[in-house]
């Protein structure tokens, strides 16, 4: 019965090991997997990242320089960056937040611009 | 008249989080008859396997299981490296069996957390998972990725552990042994654990052994079956002994997981000494060759077969997994018609259920 007193006493003293989060937010880890991005002016719309992405959740249009991504979809493996040929994708390590809507995430190359649309 | 009734148990049920229905006819309070039903949770990811070339497979094969989703990773890319002939390097075999026994020590310590849930000790489920959080800290500064860790690609492994981090983590690990060591004595001594398990749900090594029973399952009766004496992987290098007890109870089964765990630190700490400097993965190429392989490998719940057919094209014929738990449900269905229905859950618990890998 006695077993867990150690363990009590020595909760008693010490801090929560819990955070209140969202209010303190632990550092993310150097190599975390947190969201996707690409740096679109590099891009040569090569389409690797869409052939070896595991879940297809990226579109590359060569002809009309589109880059898609849908984020709802991809399980942030990080083949894609791995094997992208202009090293022009990259993994942050923060999550994305999240939201009520899903969205896509469309790059093209004319003129840099970022849209969430469906 | 009859004095039986039939009680369902899940697919929803408080103590597992996972969907299994099972049909118990209990007499009184306790159970004569136990009849099961799957299939709440399929996902069809073995078909998967002809629609995304052998390269892509890996990270779906990861997502059989959340626990040892990394052993899953493992075993497919060890059964294709065999059937393309591919050698991996040393110290890719050395990080795949440190992921490897990381998930082991998380598993168990999860396990402990939902077996103590069972059975109201919620202190101890909230110890356990206290020091599981470590191991999850570890995985997360290794991989990038606190579950799903995506490590094993076909031909090695993708990230390495430096020097700094090796150290890191042998400090972690001295921390966690310690906690675990107070934990243990609640485990293996409490009056009220003891009072729920010792003498419950026996098994015996005959029963276990031609029932099929796999894992802490099978080496809780005595059967002395652990593929990681076959030397996949790093195994061959290290020096270790299957785990074995004799009762075949469901306290014999605890002590066969709490004393995997500390058995996985061990390997931990003789692997992260013994590694070789070197190339982490070999670069592949072309297909697999048409044909077949089987390829096993020691889970925290037991054996895992995988089945490839291959036809010579980057897409699989034929991928077939056979998880631990599938192998444990007869064994399950033996031990829980004569126990009482209050030991129900704690019974299926014993097994260490995981019914996501059985349904795939
Ligand atoms: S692999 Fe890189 S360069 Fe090629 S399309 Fe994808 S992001 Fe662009
Ligand atoms: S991280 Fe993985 S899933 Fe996400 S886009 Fe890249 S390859 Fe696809």
């Amino acid at each position: 019965m006695l077993d867990m007193l150690k363990s009590v006493f020595s909760n008693l003293s010490r801090k929560p090991v819990t955070r209140m989060y969202p209010y303190e937010e632990r550092k993310p880890f150097d190599i975390n997997r947190g969201h996707l991005e690409n740096n679109i002016d590099e891009c040569i719309f090569c389409g690797m990242c869409q052939r070896v992405c595991p879940s297809n959740c990226i579109k590359v249009d060569r002809k009309t320089s589109v880059w898609e991504y849908n984020p709802f979809e991809c399980v942030l493996c990080g083949v894609c960056v791995e094997k992208c040929p202009k090293k022009c994708l990259k993994l942050d390590v923060h999550y994305r937040s999240c939201t009520d809507k899903k969205y896509n995430i469309h790059l093209e190359k004319h003129d840099d611009s970022e849209k969430a649309g469906a | 008249m009859s004095d039986k009734s039939t009680i369902p148990f899940g697919p929803q049920h408080p103590v597992l989080p996972e969907p299994i229905h099972l049909k118990l006819v209990v007499e009184d309070e306790k159970v004569v008859e136990a009849y099961p039903a799957f299939g709440f949770v399929h996902r069809g990811l073995e078909t998967l396997a002809q629609k995304k070339d052998f390269n892509q497979m890996v990270y779906v094969v990861e997502r059989v299981c959340g626990i040892c989703s990394c052993m899953h990773g493992q075993d497919y890319c060890e059964a294709i490296e065999e059937l393309m002939g591919v050698q991996v390097p040393v110290r890719a075999e050395y990080l795949r069996t440190i992921w490897a026994e990381l998930h082991r020590i998380h598993s168990h310590l999860l396990w402990l957390g939902l077996f103590a849930d069972a059975f109201g000790f919620e202190n101890l489920f909230m110890q356990t998972w206290k020091i599981r959080e470590k191991i999850m800290d570890i995985l997360e500064a290794t991989s990038g990725n606190r579950v799903i860790i995506s490590v094993n690609i076909v031909g090695g492994v993708r990230k390495d552990i430096n020097s700094e981090q090796a150290k890191w983590i042998l400090k972690e690990l001295d921390d966690v042994e310690e906690q675990l060591k107070d934990i243990n004595d609640v485990v293996m001594n409490n009056y009220t654990v003891k009072e729920r398990t010792v003498g419950i749900g026996v098994l015996t090594k005959e029963e276990a052994y031609e029932l099929g029973a796999t894992g802490p399952m099978a080496k809780g009766s005595g059967v002395d079956l652990d593929l990681r004496t076959t030397g996949y992987a790093a195994y061959k290098y290290l020096d270790f002994e299957p785990i074995v007890e004799k009762d075949g109870d469901s306290y014999a089964r605890n002590l066969v997981r709490m004393r995997e765990i500390f058995q996985s630190i061990d390997l931990i700490r003789q692997a992260l000494s013994k590694m070789p400097e070197g190339d982490i993965n070999v670069p592949v190429k072309g297909n697999p060759p048409a044909g077949e392989v089987i390829s096993r490998l020691e889970q925290s719940r037991g054996e895992v077969v995988y089945y490839i057919k291959s036809n010579g094209t980057k897409f699989l014929d034929r991928l077939r997994i056979r998880t631990p738990t599938f192998a444990n449900i007869p064994a399950l269905l033996k031990i829980l018609p004569g126990s009482q229905l209050q030991d129900v859950p704690v019974l299926i618990l014993t097994i260490d259920p995981c019914i996501s890998c059985t349904e795939r």
